[in-house]
């Protein structure tokens, strides 16, 4: 990259390497994070930021590289694509993990899917009982 | 951007082996699955890099269609997982 700040091609060139430098910092901290954490649940947390703000950057380096206005239309459907996306596999991971206890209980701060979880259980318990008592 | 090329390509080096170890050693199926949506979303941001240091749009569908489907996979794995319990009813 040359160092040419004289005209904005300079400045743009200096934000997309640093967006560049930013964004793949975050898969390396995304990496970091799947090494270093506990469990699953804190792993999960960190494995959306090169999803979610890793790929916002790079996308937005890519547009400031292209610099044509009809790439961005392009960029915010991959992006709004991954932010409707992570949740869904994040959800569904979550849960997962939760039902197959792959968690440190004694980590939890928070336990709102308990409550749920017992009261399903009672349902279907009381649902087999009262099936059981028919066919008797 | 020669600069920033060689940087970044070490950072996702690096942060790829971090992912492909956590794959190799997860103590369970769903840590595995996340290493590896993670890999997935090493390797869309390596192919950005490459688009936005040559300047050229080769892989911008390939981003795209990975940022829409790269989710089916460890849906499917976590509902796999999820049919495996002991008891079914335990919704």
């Amino acid at each position: 990259m040359n160092p040419d700040f004289s005209g904005p091609d300079g400045w743009v060139d200096l934000a997309s390497a640093v967006f560049m430098v930013v964004g793949a910092l975050m898969s390396l901290a995304a990496a970091i994070g799947l090494l270093r954490f506990p469990d699953l649940m804190s792993r999960m947390h960190a494995a959306t930021k090169p999803q979610v703000l890793g790929l916002f950057l790079l996308l937005a380096a890519i547009g400031l590289q292209l610099w044509t206005w009809w790439v961005w239309p392009v960029l915010l459907v991959a992006w709004i694509f991954q932010l409707l996306t992570v949740p869904v596999s994040a959800h569904m991971v979550g849960r997962a993990g939760y039902r197959t206890k792959h968690l440190h209980r004694e980590l939890l701060s928070a336990d709102e899917l308990e409550a749920v979880v017992q009261k399903a259980a009672a349902e279907a318990a009381r649902k087999d009982s009262s099936d059981d008592g028919g066919t008797r | 951007m020669d600069a920033v090329l060689a940087v970044t390509a070490v950072i996702f080096s690096l942060a790829a082996a971090g992912a492909i170890i956590r794959i190799a050693r997860g103590p369970s199926l769903l840590d595995r699955v996340l290493a590896a949506d993670v890999l997935l979303a090493i390797l869309g941001g390596a192919l950005c890099i490459d688009m936005a240091v040559n300047r050229h749009l080769n892989n911008l569908m390939l981003v795209v269609a990975i940022s829409i489907i790269g989710f089916i996979g460890s849906v499917t794995v976590a509902r796999f997982v999820a049919d495996r319990r002991v008891d079914p009813n335990e919704s």
